[in-house]
This record gives C-alpha cells, structure tokens and sequence, in this order.
C-alpha cells in the first residue's frame, strides 16, 4: 500500500523460500501484513492480543505487496502463509481465481456482524484509510481547495499540483471534479474520467508512485496542492509542516483479510480472522496509528475518544463525505481495462 | 619437430588452466544458479502460459506505449552516453597526462560516489535540483531567475542522475585505453613540427576511440536498464523499459508479460554488443587486457 511494489516482488519469491516451518501440532498460523510502523501497530492492537486470548501462536511476515506472492505461493500448491492483509481487491480477485478460501460466516460472528459493504464472501475489512485531497497551508492559509472541482480549477487555485501515478482512485477524484456524487460513481464512467484528466494533466508537477514520495512533495513545498494518504499528511503535518487535508471527496480505501488456498492452519486461520475483527481489538488499533478500524462496530465500543474517532477516514461522518472505493468494480473486466490504459494515458 | 618429447610449458599451462577453472568454477555455479537459471525461467514464461503463446510479444510489438517507452529509453541512453563521454574524456585525459600520485587521486574521486547507494544518490539529487532545492535558491539568491527552474520530476534531472551514476564507468575504459599509448608518439609528433593540438587529433585521439567505444558501450547498455533513478526523478512521466517491466507485473499478473519486455531489451543489448564486436574485441569493452 504504501511501499514501492518491486521490492515485494523479491521478498515474495524470497519469503515462499525461506519461511518453511512445517505446522507444528500446536495451534499456530503465519500472518502478512505490508511492515513497517503499520505491523507493529497492529502487533500492540490486534495481533498480540489476539494470540494471548485464543492461546495460539502468531508468526508475522510482511511484504509490501502480497498479491505475487499469493499468486506464486497457491500456486506452488504448498502456501506457507495462511491470513493476509492485503488491499481488499486481492482479496477479491483472488477469489475468483480460485487462489482465495471462501469463508464461511458463521464461523466468524464479529465478520457477519459487520453491515455489507464491508466484507465479501472471501474476505473482511481490516482497516480503512483515504485518498484525500491535501495542500499546503503556506500557500492557502486562508481559502483553501476543498473539492476535487477546486483541485482542477487553476485559475481559483493556481498552484503546482501532484497526484499519484496510479488509475485508482484519481479516476473516482476525476469523476467528482466533473460533478459526478461520491455515492454515484460505480461503475466508473472511464472515458468521462480520462477526459477529465487530460484537462488538469499540463499542470500536473509529479505523477508520485510511492506514500514517501507524496510526503516529501509536500514536506519540501514542491507541490501546493495534491492527493495523498491521510495518514502520510498527517504524519508530515506532526513532524511541523504547515499542511492540511480535508477528508471531503475523499476516496475512503481499504485493506482487508483472507485466507490462502490451501493454508496450512485453516481452522486456526478462521478463528484468528474472526478475533482480529472484534470491534475492542478493532478499536485499539487507531490509538496506535493514522488508520480507521475496518469493523465500524469499534466506534461503538467507546475505547475511541470522540475528538480522536473525528480524525479517522472510516468515522461515521468521515466516512459520509467520502466515496467508498469499489473493489468490485476494479476487479471486473472493466476496472482492468481502465488500469492498462493509464499506462498509455502517462506517456501520450 | 617431434610431439613424443613432453614440453613442460604446455604442461605446466594446462596445470594452470585446470587450476584457474577449478577457481572460477563457484562463481559460475553462482552465476548459473542464480543468473542463468532464473533468467532462462522468465524468458520460457513469456512464451509458455498454460500452452505456448507470443500473446506477450504481441502485445509489446504492437501496442505503442511499449514503443514509446523504447524509443525514450534509448533517447535517454544516448544523451547519457554523449554527456558522459564529453564529461570522462578530459577527466580520463587529466589523469592520463599528469604525474601517478595525482592520477590516483583523480580516480578515486571518480569512483568514490560508488561507495554510496544509487538510492542515496538520486535523493541527493533531488535536494539538489527541487524547487526549494540548493541549485533554484541559489539562482534566486543571485537574482538570475525569478522563478524557480524545474530542474527535477522530468527527463532533465533522470539524465543529469544517471550520467553521474554511470561516469566511472566512462572514465575508466577511456583512462585504461589512453595509458596504453606510448607516450614516445606524441613526442614524435611534436619533433616532426606538429602543433599540440594537431597531435592530439591526429594521434592521441585515434587511439583512444577504442576506450572510447568500450566506454559508450558500458555508459549505454547500463543506462538502457536503468530503474530507481527514473522512477525517482522522472516525476512518473519518464517511464522507461524497466519501468515497464515492473508495471507489467502489476497489471497483468504474470511474470511472462514482464519478462516478455525484458527479453526484448536483453536481445537490444545483445544486438549492441554483436555490432561492437564488430570492431573492437570485446574483452575490451568488458574491462580486460
């Protein structure tokens, strides 16, 4: 999610390699998640606790992008990992391939309990961040962009500007700025967005690929304006950058849990992907870190302090000015598509 | 002359042969195993998914974001190749010509930045060369431009890394070709009534151009792979073959849609290598003899 891919594609083919602990008879699974301060996060909210309340063992893995090693792992015919944290499109195609468990919800009540949206036959939400608009506080200290219309109007707002080298989520931010509703976005009108995009394109400064990368824009005022993570502005804006971001149009992204094909420890992988969406652990996990819980029956529980919960992309009100991504639909035939046209979108 | 006498030179050489292969022999099991092998498995998945297909090649063949990739790297290379040669020549000269404690000092200011990680480099860099960067307030500082230069995020700043990534390796086949002309030649020029300059085109300079060739074709075929600096500076509009290749990964989820790429560039460099062959030989553009 945040990390440049291709390293991943090294440790993945490394990781498949190296972790070959055979399933002891003790209960225990392999758990991957993307590293850094993220894992460790989740090692203090979730995982260890999980672990001490269902007596198991959880071995941890991380890898910035899964879904090679996933592809290679199950394909193998011998997966080594059993629980990832992936983006929730994995999951999802994944499934379709044949390379993801079907889960079954009435071993996972915290799952079922959760509404709809947040969980597919294959998978759970884990946790939510944002695709938001954020701009420099030097540059706009008193009106500020607060819109994807505003991103795009340069005359309004005239500034250097970033976004992210990648069709997810700018073609939702393209959409919004040409008046499309966040909750009337899917299925994507791709050549509207395309278009859209052409426009603001010549006063586009960097195209960013990697979270580091749209952090130090902003830190260094290479840009005035661009969309980012909410958690890489915060985290800029901590450090004493004078920055700010606005969750409105934002495109609310999530990664979610599944189950290897196959996993090893199948029973205990269940068991632990129920515990991990229990809405206390759930909870637990914004006190450690930028990120929304992905069960929103955490909000209930009261371990989060309002004035903390009114940071997070996934609160209630958060979540209402936002677009809730698609996964679905960028799985589908049509989502693909209109991810092998970027490429030729950035070179023309 | 009869072969029934043993001749204790060839045998001594063929002791030796045996000798230098049974010590090269772990390198290359290294080289085979984590080169030669991997490399043959990604070339045989472009070409084999569930059945035999040229659906990958097809698809860089035909569609034009693969050409215009191509063609951007080689314009690049190029342009580095051309910047590193008029940068390496006087450097490679310099430390020819003056006395062997300087040369040494010159050379190891050549190849000191290797110590440090290309990573590392491209983010200097970038602090170099950004809006807010050294170079822009330095300029504004003196007035010069009122406005800062975009210096970085495009093919400008990708050129200016990549030739300071790959000088030494222009320098120093220049710098081993030049110590290889007897200094006597251009002491003949100069008694025969030649100008300096006349003897430096009309015979150092000739002599030189096979350090020259080795030294382009190091600085392009290096250039022709280059992956963290583009992706670092290029500001994702420098898209570049590895770029490529890594993107082909991600879009289509097989390794043989990116190998089929990279298989593509390796033949390029193969083609390369065979046209210089043809005029030097190529243990010299490889750094021997």
């Amino acid at each position: 999610m945040t990390m440049k891919r291709t390293i991943g594609m090294g440790c993945a083919l490394l990781g498949a390699i190296g972790l070959t602990s055979a399933a002891d008879a003790a209960e225990q699974i392999t758990f991957v998640s993307q590293g850094g301060a993220y894992q460790q996060a989740q090692t203090v909210a979730i995982l260890d606790p999980s672990a001490k309340k269902l007596g198991i063992t959880i071995n941890q893995d991380s890898i910035p992008d899964a879904w090679p090693a996933i592809k290679t792992q199950v394909g193998s015919g011998k997966p080594i990992w059993d629980v990832v944290d992936t983006p929730t499109g994995n999951c999802l195609r994944g499934g379709e391939q044949g390379l993801i468990e079907k889960l079954d919800f009435s071993k996972i009540p915290n799952g079922a309990a959760m509404p709809e949206a947040y969980r597919s036959p294959y998978s759970v939400s884990y946790e939510f961040y944002s695709s938001v608009l954020s701009y420099s506080l030097k540059t706009f200290p008193k009106e500020a962009p607060n819109s994807w219309a505003d991103f795009w109007d340069v005359k309004k707002f005239p500034g250097r500007r970033a976004l992210r080298n990648h069709p997810f989520a700018t073609l939702e931010a393209a959409l919004m700025a040409d008046g499309v509703a966040p909750d009337k976005l899917y299925p994507l009108d791709v050549d509207r967005a395309f278009k859209k995009l052409e426009e603001i394109k010549p006063h586009i400064t960097v195209w960013w690929t990697s979270g580091a990368q749209s952090a130090q824009l902003l830190n260094d005022g290479e840009v005035d304006m661009e969309m980012a993570w909410n958690g890489r502005v915060s985290a800029v804006a901590k450090e004493g950058a004078k920055v700010a971001f606005t969750y409105n149009q934002g495109i609310l992204q999530s990664t979610s849990l599944c189950i290897l094909k196959g996993a090893p420890n199948l029973a205990t992988a269940v068991k632990f992907l129920n515990e991990a969406v229990d809405p206390v652990h759930q909870a637990n996990l914004p006190l450690h870190i930028d990120y929304g819980p992905g069960n929103p029956n955490a909000f209930e529980t009261g371990v989060i302090k309002p004035e903390r919960a009114a940071q997070l992309p996934s609160e209630p009100a958060n979540a209402a000015k936002q677009a809730l991504m698609s996964y679905a639909w960028w799985s589908s035939p049509a989502g693909e598509a209109a991810e092998k046209r970027w490429a030729s979108f950035m070179q023309k | 002359m009869t072969t029934s006498v043993p001749d204790p030179s060839q045998k001594h050489q063929r002791r030796e042969h045996g000798l230098m292969l049974a010590l090269v022999s772990p390198a290359l099991l290294v080289i085979l195993a984590l080169i030669v092998l991997p490399v043959g498995w990604l070339a045989w998945q472009s070409i084999y998914h569930d059945g035999f297909t040229l659906e990958n090649y097809r698809r860089v063949f035909t569609e034009d974001v693969y050409w215009r990739s191509f063609a951007l790297t080689f314009e690049i290379s190029l342009a580095v190749t051309v910047i590193a040669l008029l940068l390496g020549y006087p450097v490679a000269y310099l430390a020819n010509s003056v006395p062997k404690g300087w040369s040494i000092l010159i050379l190891s200011l050549v190849v000191l930045p290797f110590w440090t990680s290309v990573l590392v480099r491209a983010y200097a860099w970038l602090a170099l060369l950004q809006r807010s960067g050294v170079i822009n307030q330095f300029l504004r500082y003196l007035d010069v431009i009122s406005e800062p230069l975009a210096l970085v995020h495009n093919t400008f700043g990708t050129v200016v890394a990549t030739v300071h990534i790959l000088l030494p390796f222009m320098v120093l086949p220049l710098y081993a070709a030049m110590q290889k002309i007897p200094n006597d030649l251009m002491q003949a020029g100069a008694s025969l009534g030649a100008s300096p300059s006349l003897t430096f085109f009309r015979v150092f300079l000739p002599l030189s151009l096979p350090g020259v060739l080795a030294g382009c074709t190091m600085v392009f075929v290096l250039c022709l792979g280059f992956y963290i600096t583009p992706e670092l500076l290029g500001g994702g509009r420098t898209v570049m073959v590895s770029m490529l290749v890594s993107r082909n990964v991600e879009l289509y989820n097989q390794f043989g849609a990116a190998s089929a790429v990279a298989v593509v560039l390796l033949l390029g460099v193969l083609v390369i290598f065979f046209i210089v062959s043809r005029f030097i030989s190529l243990d010299r553009v490889l750094g021997q003899k």
